[in-house]
């Protein structure tokens, strides 16, 4: 059930964002979900993707450093308290999580998220009746 | 000793080299081995001339032996140990005997006075204290001339004007980039000139442009002394500018010059720019013979305004290997490699800069985040960072900025990145 997340570092400097995903456009390669976490000095840019695999390459080929990540994508419905009852499920197992972004389509929500332990996080979800997203469901969205 | 006869001096060498040459052979594994290798035995060196068919000794010599295998005394007779950065992590470790003690604060002394240092002088010492030579060896040379030695050792700038103000300093001790560092400081503080009482300052541990004689001169209004001292032959005391600042005297009767070509190693006519070369035949402790310095400089034996007859040494051109001098601290860019190594299991490209701002020496260490290095975890990259950082500082002992960088940012001539940016400008 895990998802592979491209992972892509980026120094602080104007059009380094745009670069990568121009190229990932000019691929005709999908963008699902996407996030930047920033320092001072760099930034780590996290995006889900249609192909994984040859965004990688394409990327590697075009000098970026970059690596796969297994992230898991949790459905919650659109309702008060829903993303509270999922990570209940994981704080309760003491299960860290490491980092999380998201986003909603009509009537559901993803959260992206990235524990610790990715196995057991995922294991525990599905023990408690969490629905989560395969990645071939997450390309139809 | 200062104003001896050339031939008279030439006799006082010959006479302390064939001794000390007795006693690296015959105490000296090391020695021994190299010599007999060129099939040249003790005898066979009765005077300086002859200096030039000995085997030379480099800075890795050193290194193999760590940490005290080219000592020529047993431990026991050893009262002191100093230390430099070395080419690889290791450092070089130095030995003193008491009587090397001794003919250190004579070097010393000597220095400070042709710097017109007196016993009535209060001598700022803002070099650091600890395994560096400069700190305790300006140190003990101030106390034999009975001037009165502040120990501030480096940094601090704020305490070191107040305490120069304060005490009435007359003369310091530092690197002149420091010098001019505190220069800056001074206008900050808003302390006037006339408040100090500072005459002179003895300037060395680093390479310095006449520009920033100069600039150290106005700025201060005093008069800016060159000195030169590396920690294998002694530390500071090797060699001194006189008041006419026209080239730096050896103290040849501790220390013998030559000039070699680096690449034939062949010994050049007087005159010439090439490799220093010193041969130490007074120490006790560590006796080098033909101690490859690396620094590029020439030497003049015509006779000095000053009286003395001591060789003078012009500032040095640069070196013959890559290493780095920064804020006094030996670097090389091969530690720096290896500390990247050890400290990230990593062997990604890197890059180091030099730079001067505002008078003083910063170095930065750019690393390259190619996929070896990159984690997914802001977390975990900036502990690596970190860890980098703080391994290079203490190996070094200098603050070092790290940054992390994309693949190929790194500036690459023909597929070899340049490893060193000197901004400096020192030539």
């Amino acid at each position: 059930m895990v998802i592979k997340q491209l992972s892509v570092f980026l120094e602080n400097k104007t059009g380094r964002l745009m670069e990568v995903l121009s190229a990932l456009g000019e691929e005709k390669i999908n963008i699902k979900a996407i996030t930047i976490a920033d320092t001072s000095e760099f930034g780590i840019l996290r995006i889900l993707v249609s192909h994984p695999a040859e965004a990688l390459s394409l990327l590697k080929a075009r000098g970026f450093s970059v690596s796969l990540t297994d992230v898991l994508a949790i459905a919650t419905p659109v309702e008060a308290g829903s993303f509270a009852k999922a990570l209940r499920v994981l704080s309760d197992r003491n299960i860290s999580i490491e980092y999380m972004y998201g986003f909603s389509i009509g009537e559901k929500a993803a959260i992206i998220l990235c524990a610790e332990d990715i196995g057991k996080a995922s294991a525990a979800l599905k023990e408690n009746g969490m629905e989560l997203i395969p990645a071939e469901a997450l390309n139809r969205l | 000793m200062e104003c001896l006869p050339r031939g008279e001096m030439a006799q006082l060498q010959s006479e302390r080299l064939r001794e000390m040459i007795d006693r690296v052979y015959y105490n000296v594994p090391f020695y021994r081995e190299k010599m007999q290798q060129a099939g040249i035995g003790p005898d066979d060196i009765q005077t300086v001339e002859q200096l030039k068919h000995l085997p030379f000794t480099t800075k890795n010599d050193l290194r193999d032996n760590y940490p005290f295998g080219l000592f020529a005394v047993p431990e026991s007779e050893i009262v002191r140990l100093h230390a430099s950065s070395g080419t690889t992590g290791k450092p070089t470790v130095v030995g003193y005997t008491r009587r090397d003690l001794v003919t250190w604060s004579e070097v010393v002394a000597r220095t400070l006075t042709s710097a017109g240092i007196g016993r009535h002088d209060f001598v700022q010492i803002a070099y650091g204290y600890g395994l560096f030579t400069g700190g305790l060896g300006i140190h003990y040379g101030v106390e034999k001339i009975g001037a009165v030695a502040i120990p501030v050792s480096g940094g601090n700038t704020k305490r070191q004007l107040q305490l120069m103000k304060d005490f009435g300093s007359t003369a310091i001790a530092c690197t002149p980039s420091y010098a001019l560092y505190l220069a800056e400081a001074l206008e900050e503080e808003k302390i006037d000139r006339s408040e100090l009482r500072l005459k002179v300052g003895v300037f060395g541990a680093e390479p310095w442009t006449e520009s920033m004689r100069k600039e150290i001169e106005q700025k201060w209004l005093i008069k800016a002394i060159d000195i030169f001292g590396l920690s294998e032959v002694i530390g500071p005391g090797v060699a001194s500018e006189c008041e006419f600042q026209h080239g730096l005297h050896i103290n040849e009767d501790h220390f013998i010059p030559e000039i070699i070509d680096p690449v034939t190693l062949e010994v050049l006519p007087e005159g010439s720019t090439g490799e220093l070369v010193f041969t130490t035949i007074t120490k006790e402790g560590l006796p080098l013979v033909r101690y490859r310095t690396r620094d590029l400089t020439r030497l003049d034996y015509s006779s000095c305004n000053c009286g003395r007859t001591l060789v003078r040494m012009a500032k040095c051109t640069g070196r013959s290997d890559d290493m780095l001098i920064i804020r006094g601290v030996n670097v090389f860019p091969s530690q720096i490699e290896t500390i990247l190594l050890e400290s990230g299991n990593l062997k990604p490209h890197y890059q180091i800069i030099v730079d001067r701002v505002h008078n003083l020496d910063v170095l930065q260490v750019l690393v390259e985040v190619d996929e070896q290095f990159l984690r997914d975890r802001i977390s975990q990259l900036q502990s690596l960072s970190r860890k980098i950082q703080h391994d290079l500082e203490s190996a070094l002992g200098l603050s070092v900025d790290v940054k992390l960088v994309e693949p190929k940012t790194i500036e690459r001539s023909e597929g070899k990145a340049r490893r060193v940016i000197d901004r400096r400008n020192l030539q």
